[in-house]
């Protein structure tokens, strides 16, 4: 009567398609789900496509490893959204491929970091953390200061972010390059043109030297923009398409 | 099978391994002359080194005839190679973990401005991958050929395939472990690979699943022994996984960042299934594989309910698959997620302690052998180990106790309690049975420093795992704490000042648990050098002096 | 798809579905038939013929 379980004991292939089905069933049913269910991603007004030299900045976040170290996650319990600010949503990291919303807190939070501290706060913290606050174990990364901004692809990382159906426009396409060097150059002759296609952003030279654009602007660029883009004005979180 | 046709299977063994290299050196010279970063201009001329060497041990192997060495029933030399590359990677992976450690613990003296290099960042994947991966996936691999060999009967199938998944695998270790120094890193911890070490990796991995399939048609014995069904899964589960979490874009194919297909929360879930997966298919289901062979027989006794074992098997896999949502909690991601997460996490209970008690109870009737083997030991304390963290697994996954442990070193905690009470001990058990197996000696050179390592290791264990605990539930409860005032009590720097003393208690930990292994290559080198006459296992007795000058 | 839809349908295919399963490989596994196949099976490793390593 049970001998079809024999199967799976003396057919290696059966054994294996057993295996492949009962391994799929669980993945199939929580993954596949937040792709259509529509109330999975909030509807919020502010969240934008990152400028090009932000997008550079998180490319170093991420090959430094911030991510081991700091979350990019407030969850919505009293001391975090008091130590934070206002709670993460699902649709502030919708750009953000991969996400890093991380799993450690060696650090703070950085989900709403951007604006908390000045641009010199920043370049001397990252610089040599122990001179800002003494008791940090974070690694310093004075040498961001000194790499100039290799900005030789930055049109193909907007191209593909564009595949990945985040909604840059055109002309955000073709001018990628000029726009990372605009945004730190805020007397540049690129300067209004940049703050045209991207209203929102701020133009500052980041990193304080005004003679080049650097790795140390493109992360500091970065940073001041993370959980500054929604409207929480505008946020309805009761509302019932954001019930989830 | 006769020896010519043998033999005509061999060369094209041999040449569409060729094939392989040949295609995969071709992109990397490619990829080097067309470099559009220096990282990946390194990545490049490292593989082209690597496969250069790859093609002349092809050459020489062919050339020589040794590929087609049949004197023995069984293919053990590759085990032999994994071995020695199972304690190779292990101590440098325990290193680098023993080096981040004093990092946090003395950031004045661990970092150096001028080495973006060696930074907490970059070391920090390297540490993990080491570990998981590279001394992980070599026991694996190693242990897997050894055991399937044997429960079958059979000699592992694919003439040189074994050894092109060897050197594969050994290739994708250097690749990631210098990108990982260089920053190159997709940003999902535990999938750090980039996206064409990734496929390297499908390439290999796929041979291996081939390699295993082909030893279990070619078996003597109808039934498939349960050891090899948690392989398979973890074979299996491995691929799927590995290939859905990376799926990505690359910005050129000629540099090495590329993007994720998903973003934010589907993102996120895809990793943490892929995450937490990870632990139950890498170092869980295969390493159950290992327990379920090696206990019975460094015991000499049947695996103490072979029943319990297909309820543990089916029972394990299908649950693990859905408590990845749990690293999620009170995230951005739905709750149905999360719940669904912790109610399958708390499940997973079950098989896990049906599993652990199928493993410790096999050694019912010759408890006294635990006084006595310093190796079965050490195998039944992994087994009490992974009871331990299967058990504290559930309660973490808990919402009321994650919003306390989550992001804490607590975490940290629990993941070395698995990592070095289990997968660790259960690794050693393994390769300390294996030495002496495989090199044909009598017993181990020493079994008072099996003593040794035994004890500097529980130590080291015991001192990580309370620190870690002590400091991540401290952490927690530091971040939520309010004053009389109303106003939270401690400014975010002041826990991390906290932390200093627990950081150098856990330094020290694993300052032992390394110190340990030392002890063991020392232990396995001299065992496998010892000019004491060879050979001693009643069935793995020569009858000439042939089979021992083929080794 | 709305949420509901999903929800109803894993609370009650999804689940027997799962019950039914997991009965499946109970059943097999204490069949007492089975009996003499495990037992065979669990001394497979201990076969110290299986270790003879001539060819």
């Amino acid at each position: 009567m049970w001998s079809f379980h024999r199967w799976f004991e003396r057919h290696s292939l059966i054994l294996l398609i057993g295996i492949l089905v009962v391994v799929s069933i669980g993945g199939l049913v929580q993954i596949t789900p937040l792709f259509f269910i529509e109330s999975t991603i909030e509807r919020v007004e502010g969240v934008r496509p990152y400028t090009p030299l932000e997008l550079a900045g998180r490319q170093i976040y991420i090959r430094e490893g911030c991510y081991v170290c700091h979350s990019q996650m407030i969850r919505p319990l009293r001391d975090e959204v008091e130590r934070y600010g206002h709670y993460s949503l699902a649709a502030e990291s919708m750009y953000d491929h991969p996400f890093q919303w991380g799993s450690k807190r060696s650090g703070p939070d950085l989900a709403r970091v951007g604006g908390r501290y000045s641009d010199e706060w920043h370049r001397a913290h990252l610089e040599d953390p122990r001179a800002v606050v003494p008791e940090s174990v974070m690694p310093p990364y004075a040498f961001l200061a000194r790499k100039p901004l290799d900005l030789a692809q930055m049109g193909e990382h907007l191209r593909v972010n564009r595949v990945l159906r985040v909604p840059y426009t055109d002309a955000q396409l073709v001018n990628a390059a000029a726009d990372a060097r605009a945004q730190a150059e805020p007397l540049g002759e690129d300067a209004y043109d940049f703050s045209k296609r991207y209203p929102t952003a701020d133009i500052r030279d980041f990193d304080g030297d005004p003679r080049r654009v650097t790795e140390m602007d493109a992360l500091i660029a970065y940073l001041q923009m993370l959980g500054t883009g929604v409207d929480f004005e505008a946020f309805q979180a009761e509302a019932p398409d954001n019930q989830r | 099978m006769g020896a010519a046709a043998r033999s005509s299977q061999n060369r094209f063994d041999a040449f569409f391994i060729a094939l392989i290299v040949f295609c995969a050196l071709c992109y990397t010279i490619w990829g080097a002359a067309r470099a559009t970063d220096a990282a990946f201009e390194i990545q490049m001329w490292t593989a082209i080194i690597a496969l250069l060497g790859g093609a002349f041990m092809l050459v020489g192997s062919v050339a020589s005839g040794s590929n087609e060495d049949v004197r023995t029933k069984y293919q053990n030399d590759v085990i032999k190679a994994g071995v020695v590359a199972s304690m190779f990677w292990g101590i440098a992976g325990f290193l680098v973990g023993v080096i981040i450690a004093f990092q946090l613990a003395f950031p004045n003296l661990f970092y150096f401005e001028q080495w973006g290099w060696t930074n907490f960042g970059r070391l920090r994947p390297l540490h993990t991958n080491a570990v998981i991966f590279a001394f992980g996936g070599n026991v694996l691999i190693t242990t897997s050929f050894y055991v399937v060999q044997r429960t079958c009967r059979a000699r592992l199938a694919g003439g040189l395939w074994p050894w092109f998944v060897f050197w594969g695998f050994q290739l994708v270790i250097v690749l990631a472990g210098t990108g990982y120094l260089l920053g190159v890193t997709q940003g999902k911890e535990y999938a750090e690979l980039p996206w064409y070490t990734d496929i390297w990796l499908t390439i290999v991995w796929v041979a291996y699943l081939l390699v295993f399939l082909g030893t279990i048609w070619r078996r003597q014995e109808k039934h498939i022994y349960v050891a090899n069904w948690f392989y398979l899964a973890f074979i299996v589960t491995v691929a799927m996984l590995h290939i859905i979490n990376n799926l990505a874009i690359p910005v050129s194919f000629t540099g090495w960042f590329s993007y994720s297909l998903f973003s934010g929360v589907q993102d996120a879930l895809t990793q943490w299934w892929y995450g937490h997966n990870a632990v139950g298919f890498f170092l869980t289901a295969g390493f159950l594989g290992i327990m379920y062979y090696f206990i019975p027989k460094q015991a000499d006794r049947p695996v103490y309910s072979y029943r319990l074992s297909i309820i543990h098997f089916w029972a394990l896999i299908f649950l693990y698959i859905w408590a990845g949502p749990h690293h999620l909690h009170y995230t951005a991601l739905p709750q149905w997620a999360q719940t669904l997460g912790a109610t399958f996490s708390i499940m997973l209970w079950m098989p896990s302690w049906g599993g652990m008690i199928n493993g410790l109870m096999t050694l019912s009737g010759a408890w006294d052998k635990l006084r006595t083997d310093p190796v079965l030991r050490m195998l039944v304390v992994s087994v009490a180990f992974y009871g331990m963290s299967t058990f504290e697994g559930p309660v973490m996954s808990i919402r009321a106790v994650n919003s306390l442990s989550h992001y804490t070193d607590w975490t940290i905690g629990h993941v070395h309690s698995g990592a070095l009470g289990w997968v660790g001990f259960v690794s050693f058990g393994a390769l300390y049975c294996l030495t002496p197996w495989l090199w044909r000696r009598k017993g181990l050179f020493s079994a008072a420093l099996v003593e040794w390592h035994f004890w500097l290791s529980t130590i080291g264990i015991v001192l990580y795992i309370t620190s870690m605990w002590v400091a991540g539930v401290m952490q927690g409860l530091m971040w939520r704490a309010y004053n009389q005032f109303g106003f939270l009590e401690y400014a975010f720097v002041e826990t991390v000042e906290a932390m200093h003393p627990y950081y150098i208690i856990r330094a020290l930990g694993g300052t032992l648990f390394l110190l340990g292994a030392l002890i063991m290559a020392y232990n396995l080198w001299r065992t496998a050098t010892s000019d004491e006459p060879a050979q001693q296992r009643v069935g793995d007795a020569p009858v000439s002096g042939v089979a021992v000058a083929a080794e | 798809m709305p949420y509901e839809a999903a929800t109803h349908f894993a609370q009650t295919w999804g689940l027997a579905l799962l019950t039914a399963l997991f009965l499946a490989a109970l059943f097999y596994a204490v069949w007492p038939a089975n009996g003499a196949t495990f037992n065979r099976a669990a001394h497979a490793p201990l076969d110290r013929e299986a270790d003879d390593d001539q060819a």
